[in-house]
C-alpha cells in the first residue's frame, strides 16, 4: 500500500498505527469487530478524549492495546469492575468494555452480572468465539455442547451460557448479539450502546479460525461467515429465553433489550438528594441525555 | 513532590473516642480519599461502614463491590479517573486481592489497603487478633516488586498513618498497607483530628509537560513517573504487561529488566526516607525488643518487668514494616547480645530480623498463633533467656 492510500484509511487515526501488525490470526473475526467499533467512533458525537476502553486478558483482552484512545489492558476476568471505578471516579467519560467470553462470562461472570444489576453505565462489547484463543483453544462457558475442544477432546457436554439471557435476567439497559457478517449492524449497536445512559452488552459472534475451527473441522474463516450467513435470523425483540446456541445450529442475533431505568449514579442521585436532603451534593454530571 | 493543605470538608476536626477501624475512615477522608470500594469482612467492616455513611456527605464514592477482586480491581480503575481511592480487608480478603495488587505495582498506581489482620489460615480466627499477614504483604502477589506497609498501634495512628500511607502511596506510585489488627481496629481509644490546615497532603505526581511528550512509565529523577488521568486527552496506553516508557507491552528480557528494576528499586533506593521507627533506651542496651502493632502494646508490661528486673532493653518498634529498616538491624547487632520479636504469628518479620542480623547476634522469636495477644510473662522469659 502507498503512502497516499495509507492516509486514507479512514479509521487510521483511532488505532496505535505504531503497534501494527497486531497478533490475531488470518481468519480471526476480532479485527472486524475492532473496525465496527472504530467506525461508531467515528459516527459518535462522543468527544474521542473522553471515551476510555478497557480490556481484560485474552485475544479480545488485546483490543484496548491496539485503539488509540485512554486505554487500560487490565487483568483476567477484571475488565468491568475496573471500568466500574473509572466510571464512578470520572463520570464524564465514556467507558467501553472490550474483551472476550471467557474474560467476561468465565472469570469474569460475577463482575457481569452485578454491573448490569447495578446499570453502571458502561458499554461490554464482548466477541465470543466460544473458546479459550490465546491459550491454545480450551473449553469455554461458551462453547456449545458437542463442539471439541483442547480440554474437552472428546467433545463438550456442558451447557454453555446464553449471554444475552443471563444479560437480560441480570437487568442490562441494552442487550444486542450479531456475528462478525453483520459488520453495519454491530457499528450501529455499538453507537446505541454508547447513547445507552446504563449497562450495553454488545456479543459478537467470531470465528476463531486456528483453533475452534481447526479443531472442530469447520474449515477457514470463510466457510465460517458461511455458516453465520446460512444460519443467522434477524430477530429483533426476540424472547431471550429462546437464544441458545447448539453446535453449528441456528443463531438468532438482533437487538433483544432496550429499556430505561436509572443508572447507578443516577439512582445514587436521586436516592441519597432525597434522604439526606442540602447534605447532599449531587455527584457528577446528572445523565439524562 | 507537591504539598497541599488537606480540604476542610472530608476534616472531622477535635477530639473523638474511636475504634481504629473508625479512625482509618476519618484519616482516609482527611487525606483526600474520595472513593471506597469494598466488600465486608470481620474484623475490618466497621471501616466501610463509616465510609458508606460519610464519603456521601463529602462529594466521594462508596461502592459495595460483588467480592475483594472486584474491590482491588475498582480501586486502580478509579485512581486512573483521578481519585484518592482506599479499600479495607481481612486475611481471606486480602488473598483474594492479591493478583490485582500485582496489576497496581505494575501500572504504578497510588492506592491504599487497610488490611485489620485476625488469625488464619483460611477463615480461620474472624473475630480474634493475628498479625498473620506480614510477609504475604510483603510477597503476596506473583511476581518481583515492592510495596510499603506500616503498622499501627493504636486508634490514633490508623488515623495518622492513614494520611500517611496515601502520601507515601502518591510520592511512589505504589500501593501502600496499613496492617492493623482485630485488637488495634476495635480498641476505643481518644483520637484527635487536627484542623485541615495542619494536615499536610502530597499531590499526585501530576504531569504537566507538553501532551505529545508525555511517556507514562519514563521515570523521573526519583525514579517515579510522571501521571496523568483518564479523560485528558492523552490518550494513553497502560498494561499489567512487562512494558516500555510508553507503557506498550514488550515481550523480552532485556525491558523486563528495566520495567521490573523501576518498580523496585524507587523504593529500595529511597527506603530511608521511607522508613520510621522508634527506638527507646537502645544506647547501652543489651538486649533490643523489636515489636509492631498491638504486640508493642503487650510488650511494654514485658519490657518494664525486665527492667526493674536489672535488664538492660531497648525497644524498637517498626511503625514502617516494609520496606524493613535492615540497615539499622545490621548497625545494631554487634553491639547487642540477642534482638527478641514477638509477634501474633508463628515466626514472620523474625526472619527478616534473623536475615539483617546475619549472624551477628542473636535472635529470638516469640510466637503466638493468634487468637489473642501474647501473655507479658512469655515475653519477658524470653528476655531473661537472651540474656543469660
Amino acid at each position: 500500500m502507498n503512502d497516499e492510500a495509507r492516509q486514507k484509511n479512514p479509521i487510521e487515526h483511532l488505532l496505535r498505527m505504531d503497534r501494527i501488525p497486531h497478533i490475531w490470526c488470518p481468519g480471526c473475526g476480532i479485527g472486524t469487530v475492532v473496525t465496527s467499533f472504530a467506525e461508531a467512533l467515528r459516527k459518535s458525537n462522543i468527544e474521542l478524549d473522553k471515551i476510555a476502553v478497557v480490556s481484560g486478558i485474552g485475544c479480545t483482552g488485546r483490543v484496548a492495546g491496539y485503539i488509540k484512545l485512554d486505554s487500560f489492558h487490565t487483568t483476567h476476568g477484571r475488565a468491568i469492575p475496573f471500568a466500574t471505578g473509572l466510571k464512578l471516579a470520572n463520570p464524564e467519560l465514556k467507558v467501553v468494555v472490550f474483551s472476550g467470553d471467557g474474560d467476561i462470562f468465565g472469570i469474569g461472570g460475577n463482575h457481569f452480572i452485578h454491573a448490569a444489576r447495578r446499570n453502571m453505565d458502561l458499554t461490554v462489547i464482548c466477541v465470543n468465539n466460544f473458546n479459550y484463543a490465546m491459550t491454545g483453544g480450551q473449553v469455554a462457558a461458551t462453547t456449545p455442547t458437542d463442539a471439541n475442544a483442547s480440554t474437552a477432546p472428546y467433545g463438550n457436554f456442558e451447557q454453555p451460557f446464553s449471554i444475552p439471557y443471563l444479560a437480560d435476567a441480570a437487568g442490562a439497559s441494552y442487550v444486542a448479539r450479531w456475528t462478525a457478517l453483520h459488520l453495519r449492524r454491530v457499528t450501529k449497536s455499538i453507537q446505541e450502546g454508547m447513547d445507552k445512559n446504563g449497562f450495553s452488552l454488545i456479543e459478537v459472534i467470531t470465528p476463531c479460525v486456528t483453533l475452534y475451527a481447526r479443531r472442530n473441522r469447520l474449515g477457514d474463516g470463510l466457510n465460517l461467515l458461511k455458516y453465520y450467513y446460512d444460519k443467522s435470523e434477524i430477530k429483533h425483540g426476540a424472547d431471550t429465553r429462546d437464544l441458545d446456541i447448539s453446535y453449528q445450529g441456528k443463531l438468532i442475533v438482533g437487538k433483544f433489550i432496550d429499556r430505561e431505568r436509572p443508572n447507578f449514579i443516577d439512582a445514587m442521585n436521586q436516592h441519597m438528594s432525597t434522604v439526606l436532603g442540602d447534605d447532599y451534593e449531587l455527584y457528577g454530571r446528572i445523565n439524562n441525555d | 513532590m507537591k504539598k497541599v493543605k488537606a480540604d476542610p470538608k472530608g476534616v472531622l476536626t477535635g477530639a473523638h473516642y474511636l475504634d481504629g477501624d473508625f479512625a482509618l475512615a476519618e484519616g482516609a477522608l482527611a487525606a483526600g480519599c474520595r472513593f471506597f470500594g469494598g466488600y465486608p469482612i470481620t474484623p475490618s467492616t466497621e471501616t466501610a461502614e463509616r465510609f458508606s455513611e460519610r464519603i456521601p456527605r463529602v462529594g466521594g464514592i462508596f461502592i459495595q463491590m460483588e467480592d475483594e477482586l472486584g474491590s482491588i480491581a475498582s480501586l486502580i480503575g478509579a485512581v486512573w479517573g483521578g481519585k484518592k481511592a482506599m479499600t479495607v480487608t481481612s486475611g481471606p480478603g486480602f488473598s483474594l486481592m492479591m493478583e490485582n495488587i500485582g496489576l497496581a505495582c505494575m501500572m504504578e498506581t497510588p492506592l491504599v489497603i487497610a488490611n485489620v489482620q485476625r488469625g488464619g489460615p483460611s477463615t480461620g480466627l474472624p473475630t480474634l487478633t493475628g498479625q498473620q499477614d506480614m510477609m504475604q504483604a510483603k510477597f503476596g502477589s506473583h511476581g518481583d516488586y515492592e510495596i510499603i506497609a506500616l503498622s499501627p498501634d493504636s486508634p490514633q495512628e490508623c488515623f495518622d498513618l492513614t494520611i500517611e500511607a496515601f502520601n507515601l502511596s502518591e510520592t511512589y506510585r505504589v500501593p501502600t498497607f496499613i496492617m492493623t489488627d482485630e485488637c488495634v481496629g476495635h480498641m476505643h481509644e481518644k483520637v484527635v483530628i487536627p484542623p485541615a490546615d495542619e494536615i499536610e497532603l502530597v499531590e499526585r505526581k501530576w504531569y504537566t509537560g507538553p501532551k505529545e511528550a508525555y511517556l507514562p512509565y519514563k521515570p523521573d529523577k526519583d525514579l517515579v513517573p510522571f501521571m496523568i488521568k483518564a479523560g485528558d486527552g492523552y490518550r494513553f496506553h497502560t498494561t499489567g504487561l512487562t512494558h516500555d516508557e510508553r507503557g506498550y507491552p514488550v515481550i523480552n528480557a532485556e525491558c523486563q529488566k528495566v520495567n521490573v528494576t523501576n518498580i523496585i528499586e524507587k523504593i529500595r533506593k529511597n527506603a530511608d526516607k521511607i522508613i520510621k521507627i522508634e527506638e527507646d533506651q537502645i544506647d547501652g542496651a543489651e538486649v533490643v525488643l523489636i515489636s509492631y502493632g498491638i504486640t508493642s502494646r503487650v510488650a511494654v508490661r514485658a519490657v518494664r518487668l525486665a527492667r526493674e528486673a536489672g535488664i538492660k532493653v531497648g525497644t524498637m518498634r517498626l511503625i514502617t514494616v516494609w520496606p524493613f529498616p535492615e540497615k539499622r538491624i545490621k548497625e545494631l547487632a554487634p553491639k547487642i547480645k540477642a534482638f527478641i520479636i514477638p509477634e501474633v504469628n508463628y515466626g514472620q518479620m523474625v526472619r527478616e530480623v534473623e536475615r539483617s542480623a546475619a549472624g551477628k547476634t542473636q535472635v529470638f522469636g516469640v510466637p503466638h498463633c493468634g487468637g489473642w495477644v501474647h501473655n507479658p510473662e512469655d515475653i519477658l522469659n524470653v528476655i531473661k533467656e537472651a540474656v543469660k
